[in-house]
């Protein structure tokens, strides 16, 4: 294969590779050298994208010859080949993979290999996609920047100066680069949205039980959940319907499937359809560039022929407040387990006794970074003697608040519509020493989380300003994540029409600013 | 609501089993005093009347049939400990016994 297609295959999305290697025009293999060649050329050192922890050359590279051998021979196994099968895929190091390491972005998990695999990591095994790696996180996905992965940060692929959003900058980032046509994320606040919006590219946070959440590395149990991340929305609506379903590993699993999300990306049409503003997430607070490609796409719809809506939601202002109660609480617990003794780091005291529990004192502290501290503290206080009421109790109360918001949203539109962030990516280390600066990049993420419902961000554009993207997010009931799919494919048809072509194009010639990075 | 102070955070660190020098506990009691300001105003958003949701979409009597499915060996479930012998997690004293 020539270097010519080499770079033309990593721009394809997963539905025309799918399409290519179903008609036999290119194979498995080649796609996925394809990938891991790009990966060597722009993801490492110090001045590279850094989106991959770990990859996954060897393996990658045998499913990808397994899948061409199955279709090679033909007949019924060829046939019933799923239909990604050697779309190459990466994966959020926050998800245990057997036979690849699984660090969460800590020094406390560093070298740590699980024994078991992920529910949807067992999916992308079943469907034969090559998994190309890990992707880089801000620790155990507690952040907006990717800056607090004890592995260094990730690069944003539009400016290397940048922030990739976070906490799956990692899959973010290797998706915008051309590094991987998909990855998985989670989302817990924002973590696959917000990233998206920075990159400009698609992430979905799935109806809350709608993609099994067995082996995701629990941060908020009520809150996380698994999602796709891609460059266009249908490819987003292919791989939630590899990951989704029904799992009896996850209690808090749906039974029910969310039925045909791929075809409802295939429909193409809104008329008719009532698309809400919610008041409270756009306007004060939000850049200009972002309200500016914020009100053309509303344009472009009502073009389209949706009827746009204004929904207020009194409550979303309390929603940041009780996330960062609910949330720390819940990590608080979920990280107790890192005690030294089961897996992962183990760290003696300088000086006897050694103890057990001065042994867990010294690991923690040595293990867990300062962002993770601050929750495990915050979250030990919410839910200490004498404030559980106060904070936790109160906090989840908000949450019903939240809940019934969006029910009389819901009962004057089918869809909601937001600003998926409030600014464009800004420069690494800029909110680094200001933690509640860094919080508020979730404001507009976070409610969805707080619900249970579903929500989209697809590119919106670039800013004015600094030409960078900017985020669109959608938001749908719970359980109508085949809304969301089909609002955003219209949306992002419209939108590419007006670009020319798909928002990616317009980015800087990637081997040109890592070049540029290391000159500097 | 009373601020978060010093000694609450050495306390609660205490609690959270993760060791702190002094110029850390200084740090963080400031950190954590300006978050826990900025999210004070939810324990009055809602008032006594409004049930709390602890899940988003609750399910109830989540069950499954009761039949063993897949174990671990011992050497899987020991494969990531820092120390074990005899197919046991090893673990420091629990008691100081000096």
């Amino acid at each position: 294969m020539t270097e010519t297609n080499s770079t033309e295959l990593i721009r394809l999305s997963a539905a025309q590779l799918a399409a290519k290697l179903a008609a036999r025009e290119v194979t498995a293999v080649e796609v996925t050298q394809a990938h891991l060649d790009r990966i060597a050329a722009v993801d490492g050192g110090e001045r590279g994208v850094n989106a991959f922890l770990h990859v996954n050359t060897e393996e990658a590279l045998a499913v990808a010859a397994e899948v061409d051998a199955i279709r090679a021979a033909g007949g019924q196994a060829a046939q019933e080949l799923h239909e990604l099968a050697g779309v190459p895929i990466a994966v959020k190091d926050l998800i245990v993979t057997i036979g690849q390491p699984t660090t969460a972005g800590s020094k406390i998990l560093e070298g740590w290999y699980s024994p078991y695999d992920a529910t949807v990591v067992k999916k992308l095994r079943a469907a034969k996609m090559p998994i190309l790696g890990k992707t880089n996180l801000d620790e155990f996905a507690m952040g907006s920047s990717t800056e607090h992965s004890a592995f260094g940060p990730t690069r944003n692929p539009w400016d290397l100066d940048r922030i990739p959003g976070g906490s799956g900058g990692g899959s973010a980032a290797a998706v915008a680069a051309f590094e991987a046509p998909l990855a998985l994320g989670t989302d817990t606040g924002g973590s696959i949205r917000q990233p998206g919006a920075v990159t400009g590219t698609v992430g979905v946070k799935p109806t809350y039980g709608g993609v099994s959440r067995y082996g995701a590395i629990a941060m908020a149990s009520s809150l996380d959940q698994i999602g796709p991340v891609s460059r266009t929305v249908l490819d987003s609506a292919l791989l939630q319907q590899v990951i989704g379903g029904h799992d009896p590993h996850d209690s808090t699993s749906l039974p029910d499937p969310l039925g045909d999300l791929v075809a409802a990306a295939r429909l193409g049409n809104v008329d008719g359809m009532k698309i809400g503003i919610i008041k409270e997430l756009h306007g004060e607070g939000y850049q200009a560039g972002v309200e500016n490609r914020f009100n053309e796409s509303l344009e472009l719809l009502k073009e389209a022929g949706a009827e746009i809506v204004e929904v207020s939601c009194p409550n979303f202002q309390y929603a940041l407040g009780a996330y960062y109660l609910i949330m720390p609480s819940e990590a608080s617990s979920n990280l107790a387990k890192f005690d030294g003794v089961r897996y992962g780091l183990r760290v003696l005291p300088e000086e006897p006794p050694l103890t057990i529990e001065r042994v867990m004192g010294a690991t923690r502290a040595a293990g867990f970074g300062d962002e993770v501290k601050r929750r495990i503290i915050l979250g030990t206080y919410a839910l200490s003697a004498g404030y559980y009421d106060a904070y936790y109790g109160s906090a989840q109360k908000v949450r019903t608040l939240i809940q019934r918001d969006f029910e009389a949203a819901f009962a004057k539109a089918d869809v909601l519509i937001s600003p998926t962030a409030p600014t464009t990516a800004f420069k690494l280390g800029e909110k680094l020493d200001d933690p509640l600066a860094m919080y508020l990049n979730d404001v507009a993420t976070i409610p969805a989380n707080m619900a249970g419902v579903p929500g989209l961000s697809l590119p919106g554009g670039l800013a004015d300003e600094d030409g960078l993207p900017v985020g669109i997010q959608l938001l749908a009931p719970a359980r109508e994540d085949a809304r969301l799919y089909r609002v955003g494919a219209v949306l992002e048809s419209l939108l590419e029409a007006k670009w020319g072509g798909p928002l990616l194009d317009k980015a800087p010639s990637l081997v040109e600013l890592v070049e540029t990075q290391e000159a500097k | 609501m009373a601020a978060i102070n010093r000694d609450d955070v050495a306390h609660l660190a205490r609690l959270a089993h993760i060791e702190m020098s002094a110029e850390e506990l200084d740090r963080m009691a400031g950190e954590l005093a300006v978050i826990v300001d900025a999210v004070k105003s939810v324990s009055e958003a809602a008032g006594d009347g409004v049930p709390a949701t602890s899940h988003p979409i609750p399910l109830s009597n989540v069950f499954r049939e009761d039949e063993v499915g897949h174990t671990f060996t011992a050497e899987q479930a020991l494969s990531g400990a820092p120390d074990s012998d005899a197919d046991r997690f090893k673990v420091p004293a629990i008691l100081d016994e000096d």
